[in-house]
């Protein structure tokens, strides 16, 4: 039997889960509650675009995007598998999980690049 | 017609079960699971909506404007209160659950589940506050 | 005054008469020292001797006298009568296997699977008698003792969703007992379990549900064990794909 890809793809799946898990929620609780429901004021555009466009600040959020992404990718796949029983569709599964996830990585390293 | 094999004496003939494809929704502790592993859906839905931010700064003051305005929509206000409820669920579990999997040992005694746990936690605070912290600062 | 009693649900399933299972009920009495495996007992010799069922020790040992109650996968040994009333309760052989018959599963792919991961220790030299025994402190002891404790009841088995789904995978209690011989600090078999735990049905399969660990009668948590192999096997890969010249080391 053939060894499996799984231990690849299971580090970046733990690393995005310990990374999403410590940032998104206060990040997703700012820009998608506090600033529009107005409870705090949302950052002006100079002053965000310039602490976003610094070196560090654009590294950190590539590897928070695309950790992320692949934690998705990982968890959803045996999520159809187990969820849903398809795992006769492993091939079609693989290509739209990783390969999303790293199309998504790919988009993220362009508009951080061109920022 | 049946094509099963007839019994024969001292020859098991087994009875096979399977699984029904909604297992999940008769236990609470799977409801759980599968609501666990669905959070992963809305970490990649955090993920490309600060995408989206980046991009709206990276096209200029209007695009940004824009997309506040866009995180101002009703559809967009439920969605993201759905997903800070599920990344709130996604932190404690992966916390929690970041002991069994991650054992630590220091002055050759085992670090004590619940330590590992208070690490995560005060880690996650202090995350919080300084992205809050930074993003805020005027 | 005439007795409590409490009905039980068996799951009957004779091959030499049936096509398919059913459900069978039977009006045992309800006492309050009785457990389940007293019950089905008490209906093997009062009400119907064609019932079978698998049971030796009676203390939660041998863990021969696994089944669904209920739903939950339990030793019938410890659980009480009591605490299910009023019932009906609804006894099943353990799910994920084969039946045999009744109450009597086949267990001959866990046997096969507990012998894949060498669950023995592996030693690259065997020291000589003469050199003396392989000595161990309490905290190395300590490492390995609570995934020692497994009786092969195969509850987590039935626990797993999927192991059911997909019966090829090793499982949580093989992987829990291979675990045990890798934290030994007497043990050398780590690479030797590790080939055969990283293939496509060993430990990258599991999805973490957890139920192993909550029905294990043990505390043994085999889910926990199961997630640090992950870890410990990551890390061994990344090691041999990063740093190639150590290889065979």
């Amino acid at each position: 039997m053939k060894k499996t890809r799984d231990p690849f793809w299971w580090t970046f799946f733990s690393a995005g889960g310990t990374l999403s898990a410590l940032c998104l929620p206060v990040l997703l609780l700012l820009f998608g509650l506090a600033i529009p429901l107005g409870w705090v004021e949302a950052p002006g555009y100079e002053a965000l675009r310039a602490r976003i466009a610094s070196l560090p600040a654009r590294l950190f959020l590539f590897v928070l995007i695309t950790f992320s992404l692949l934690h998705w990718a990982h968890r959803f796949r045996f999520t159809l598998y187990d969820g849903l029983q398809l795992k006769h569709l492993e091939t079609l599964i693989l290509a739209f999980c990783y390969g999303g996830a790293l199309a998504g990585s790919l988009l993220a390293g362009i508009l951080l690049w061109q920022l | 017609m049946s094509h099963r094999p007839r019994y024969r004496r001292y020859q098991p003939r087994l009875y096979q079960r399977r699984m029904p494809i909604f297992w999940w929704v008769h236990r609470a502790a799977h409801i759980r699971f599968i609501t666990r592993e669905l959070t992963s859906v809305f970490v990649a839905f955090g993920a490309l909506e600060l995408l989206f931010l980046v991009r709206a700064l990276g096209q200029g003051p209007a695009a940004y404007a824009a997309f506040l305005a866009w995180l101002q929509t009703p559809v967009a206000l439920i969605l993201n209160a759905v997903t800070v409820l599920m990344l709130l669920f996604h932190s404690l579990t992966w916390f929690n659950l970041a002991p069994r999997a991650l054992v630590l040992h220091a002055g050759g005694r085992r670090i004590p589940d619940a330590a590992v746990r208070g690490l995560n936690y005060a880690a996650w605070v202090v995350v919080s506050a300084g992205l809050a912290g930074l993003l805020l600062a005027t | 005054m005439t007795e409590e009693t409490i009905t039980l649900e068996i799951f009957r399933y004779r091959p030499e008469r049936e096509e398919a299972p059913a459900f069978q009920a039977y009006e045992v009495p309800c006492r309050k020292d009785w457990v389940i495996l007293d019950a089905l007992n008490y209906i093997k010799d009062e009400l119907d001797g064609s019932l079978s069922f698998r049971w030796s020790c009676r203390m939660g040992v041998c863990g021969s006298c696994g089944m669904m109650v209920n739903g939950t996968p339990v030793l019938t040994c410890g659980a009480f009568l009591s605490s299910y009333r009023p019932g009906p309760i609804r006894v099943e052989p353990l799910a994920n296997f084969p039946v045999v018959r009744d109450l009597v599963i086949l267990m001959t792919d866990f046997m096969e699977k507990l012998n894949r991961v060498h669950p023995w220790l592996i030693r690259h030299e065997e020291q000589p008698v003469s050199a003396g025994e392989y000595l161990q402190t309490p905290a190395q002891l300590a490492e390995y003792k609570p995934y020692s404790m497994c009786i092969n009841c195969l509850l987590c088995y039935a626990a797993c969703p999927v192991y059911g789904l997909e019966p090829t995978f090793i499982g949580p209690a093989a992987i829990a007992l291979a675990q045990r011989y890798n934290l030994d600090s007497r043990d050398e078999g780590f690479r030797q379990r590790t080939d055969v735990l990283s293939q496509d049905d060993g430990i990258w399969e599991c999805t973490f549900v957890g139920e192993c660990s909550t029905v294990c009668p043990k505390g043994v948590d085999p889910a926990g064990a199961i997630q640090r192999y992950k870890l410990t096997a990551a890390v061994a890969w990344w090691k041999h794909f990063l740093l190639p010249w150590q290889r065979g080391t």
